[in-house]
């Protein structure tokens, strides 16, 4: 397939803004029970909210790039019954608007007591919106996921590990990001999101080497031979009726050499695992530049990973146009 | 329930593209918009078509065979294009299983087109909305034409008559009839979406001919060898010569 900038933008900034956004919940939570010490409230979950809901609006930002008639997005939240590109444009502004009222809710220590769970455990209106915003940043995953899952005749996405990929890489840079976020704002939490962040960076290297390997190990369902019906072990294109280009050969071909795909994707695999996992593991008590830096590689890491992912995907049309003429 | 489907007689298509040029010349001119062209004349044109006739060489030299396929929507029974539309605009009509996409709807999302395993749909540059084959449903139920006319513009145009335009639900119909006895088959099977088009294979026509169809064994004239025998290779008139 041809990766497309906007989705590769698009999916890697709500990626972030989710796992921020669980992060956050995260430390609140331990916080509540009193595991963490409490941070400040204002700083650390409202300015984190608000990096949450930049990335979130510049991913959609971004997805209206991919679209022919971005005026008639609104359009896209019709088929939610069968489609999960549907299903997806429905979570993203719910998952958005719940973002805001927890970022606002922290922002004004808006904290009344709503009902107090065994244990003397309080709980506040931002505990609510938080597992209301936890639950969506998973539906979130699973859509973004799915979208591509669903496919069935694109092998390479046509998996679980899809899916699981997308919450761990997204958790792992939301993690990384709100390490370094911490750094700044309370760094009381700082080797706790980072050791989190290390541990989803490592469930994160399984997944993307297992869905890797899976890939590599793929068998072709459909042939030259089923795409045209001709039972016969040698057939050769001669002419795919037209000498120009056409939707169909720019969609779905990346147009790059082996090479090329084979440097992206030693790059992600050393950009998104190993040296964010340096950078994390000694940054760990309080160096922010370090894990800046650490977001930044895994952030630029994740771009590769994308182009990679989009690129891998053999669609079964390309065996129609295999030959000019 | 009807299914309006083609039939494609890769026994007869000669790869002539006539299907092609009809199909873009009725449809360009509808009331749905142009299939727009981009740099027709330049150096890397590029444009939309409904309608393709690729090239295929199967087996090894000498013993070739050259197949032309059209290719176009096969307006499957179970689209997986269908589903994924985010809009609806991608749609499946019941009452002929004609897939279309309103062009209104469409946010040019290009989902469809990915979840299209035989690369039929083609987004339109120009007016930034996915298209395809609309089996020409604004010819075959214009009641201005002539009953003959209503089929689709690629039928029509197909001089070696290697498209056929029916129901495919008709146990009787023209199309049934020619999948159900000259073996028609569909693309791509294992996918499980059911194509309404179907092709027709490759059929190899022999004819044998026997020696006494050439020789006549009862030819008057050979009997008593009054005439000169010629050679086999030279041309023959049963008057003054005999084999």
């Amino acid at each position: 397939m041809h990766p497309a900038f906007s989705v590769i933008f698009l999916t890697t900034l709500i990626g972030a803004a989710q796992g921020l956004f669980l992060a956050l919940f995260t430390a609140q939570s331990y916080a509540a029970f009193k595991l963490l010490p409490q941070p400040d409230a204002h700083a650390f979950y409202g300015q984190g909210s608000l990096i949450a809901l930049v990335l979130l609006v510049a991913g959609l930002g971004a997805s209206f790039f991919h679209l022919g008639h971005p005026e008639r997005a609104w359009r896209s939240a019709a088929m939610w019954r069968t489609s999960w590109l549907s299903r997806e444009v429905i979570v993203l502004p719910g998952f958005m608007g719940v973002v805001f009222l927890y970022g606002l809710a922290h922002w004004l220590n808006w904290h009344p007591v709503l009902m107090i769970l065994p244990g003397e455990l309080p709980v506040d209106p931002t505990a609510i919106l938080g597992v209301a915003g936890t639950v969506l940043a998973f539906a979130l995953f699973v859509c973004t996921g799915m979208i591509y899952a669903c496919l069935k005749f694109l092998a390479e996405w046509h998996s679980p590990l899809t899916v699981i990929n997308y919450i761990l890489l997204g958790g792992a840079s939301g993690f990384s990001l709100a390490a370094a976020f911490a750094a700044v704002t309370a760094p009381e939490l700082v080797s706790f999101l980072s050791g989190w962040a290390v541990i989803i960076t490592l469930l994160g290297w399984v997944g993307r080497a297992a869905s890797l390997y899976r890939n590599a190990r793929l068998k072709p369902k459909s042939t030259l031979q089923t795409a045209i019906g001709i039972k016969h072990p040698k057939i050769a294109q001669k002419a795919q009726g037209f000498m120009g280009g056409s939707f169909n050969t720019r969609e779905f071909f990346h147009g790059q050499s082996v090479e090329m795909l084979r440097g992206v994707k030693w790059f992600f695999l050393i950009a998104v695992f190993p040296l964010p996992l340096v950078f994390l593991l000694s940054g760990m008590h309080g160096g922010a530049g370090l894990l800046a830096a650490a977001f930044t590689v895994q952030y630029a890491g994740l771009l590769a990973e994308r182009w990679f992912f989009f690129a891998q995907a053999n669609h079964p049309q390309n065996l129609y146009y295999r030959c000019i003429s | 329930m009807t299914q309006l489907a083609l039939v494609i007689d890769l026994n007869v298509c000669v790869g002539c593209q006539a299907c092609v040029t009809s199909c873009k010349e009725w449809n360009t001119s509808g009331s749905a918009g142009p299939m727009g062209d981009q740099d027709p004349y330049g150096a890397d044109p590029t444009g939309t078509f409904f309608n393709r006739v690729q090239t295929f060489e199967v087996g090894e030299f000498p013993n070739t065979e050259t197949v032309h396929f059209p290719k176009s929507c096969l307006h499957c029974e179970d689209p997986p294009c269908v589903p994924v539309c985010p809009t609806g605009a991608s749609y499946k009509r019941k009452e002929d299983g004609i897939v279309l996409v309103n062009y209104d709807k469409c946010i040019g999302c290009k989902y469809c087109s990915w979840a299209c395993p035989y690369g039929a749909r083609e987004l339109d540059e120009q007016q930034q909305v996915m298209k395809k084959c609309t089996l020409c449903v604004d010819r075959i139920y214009d009641m201005t034409m002539a009953a003959d006319d209503r089929k689709p513009s690629c039928v029509k145009a197909c001089p070696t008559s290697a498209r056929l335009f029916g129901d495919i639900h008709d146990p009787e119909s023209a199309v049934s009839i020619a999948i159900r006895e000259s073996g028609g088959y569909a693309l791509m099977p294992e996918w499980g979406t059911h194509p309404a088009n179907h092709y027709l294979p490759r059929r190899k026509t022999r004819i044998k001919i026997h020696d006494d169809e050439l020789e006549r064994a009862d030819n008057p004239l050979k009997v008593d060898r009054q005439l000169p025998r010629p050679a086999m290779n030279e041309p023959t008139l049963d008057d003054v010569t005999t084999w």
